[in-house]
């Protein structure tokens, strides 16, 4: 088996090149920012456990806690993906098996993002019911 | 050696690395595995609480129902076991970030991190729980 191509030429597009840490710093910085964000949840969701739900709704109705709460869901997100994206990169060797678990991994991740932004964005600006 | 030429080896046939059976038990390992179930469960619990403020946006009735579901002894039990993933996914996340500065790594530091990291997260989510239903009784 004689390859006449070059050692670089092989080496060209078969992966990533310079942004290969992309989601090395991403799974840091987002763990950076769900620590104050986790703790904060930790503590609003002790507080909540018996307020009910008009109570609920007086909290996520508050800007701090609307905002803090949109961060937590994109920052938990996208921590997520990546975490989960790891495992199966680890542990699923067939490729179509792969590539299906973590395109769903990533259509779970973003769904949950956007309905759970889009519904503490209802019930900060209108409120809960309908 | 001439069996070796015959056939080129592909992936599947290269030595695995030592798996679990052969390594001595030792906490480091064990926090690395927990660091990785306790994401996993976390990744669930991330998804119970998106389902918390969906049922939220939905209305009472809704929010009625899935609070019921996370009241009972099952949801309960789930909830406490996800307190001591995230408290425990925290602290060992914080050691993860000493290690990606190059702090950490001697096997005695690693070793009472990695108990601490143990401790402090059953300690804690045991301590969170009881002031909980403390709480609950109180109000009841």
């Amino acid at each position: 088996m004689t390859s006449y191509r070059t050692a670089l030429g092989r080496a060209r597009n078969t992966g990533s090149a310079k942004h290969g840490v992309g989601h090395f710093i991403a799974q840091r910085v987002s763990a950076i920012a769900l620590a104050p964000l986790g703790l904060w949840a930790l503590y609003s969701g002790l507080s909540l456990s018996h307020a009910g739900f008009d109570g609920a709704l007086v909290w996520l109705h508050a800007p701090f806690n609307a905002v803090l709460s949109i961060l937590l869901a994109v920052a938990v997100t996208v921590h997520m993906r990546i975490g989960m994206m790891e495992v199966i990169e680890d542990y699923i060797h067939r490729a179509s098996t792969k590539g299906a678990l973590l395109i769903l991994n990533y259509f779970v991740c973003v769904l949950a993002c956007v309905a759970a932004v889009f519904c503490i964005l209802k019930v900060a600006l209108i409120g809960g019911a309908v | 050696m001439t069996d070796a030429k015959a056939q080129p080896r592909g992936p599947q046939d290269r030595p695995m690395s030592p798996h679990m059976q052969v390594w001595r038990w030792h906490v480091t390992m064990f926090t690395s595995i927990l660091h990785r179930a306790t994401g996993m469960a976390l990744y669930v619990g991330a998804l119970v609480v998106a389902g918390w403020v969906i049922a939220l946006a939905a209305g009472p009735d809704a929010f009625a129902g899935y609070g019921a579901l996370l009241a009972s002894p099952l949801g309960l039990l789930v909830l406490f076991g996800l307190t001591f993933a995230f408290l425990y996914h925290l602290a060992n996340g914080v050691r993860h970030l000493f290690w990606d500065v190059g702090k950490g790594f001697e096997p005695k530091t690693a070793d009472m991190t990695g108990w601490a990291a143990i401790v402090f997260g059953a300690v804690a989510a045991v301590l969170i729980w009881i002031i909980a239903l403390l709480n609950m009784g109180a109000v009841q």
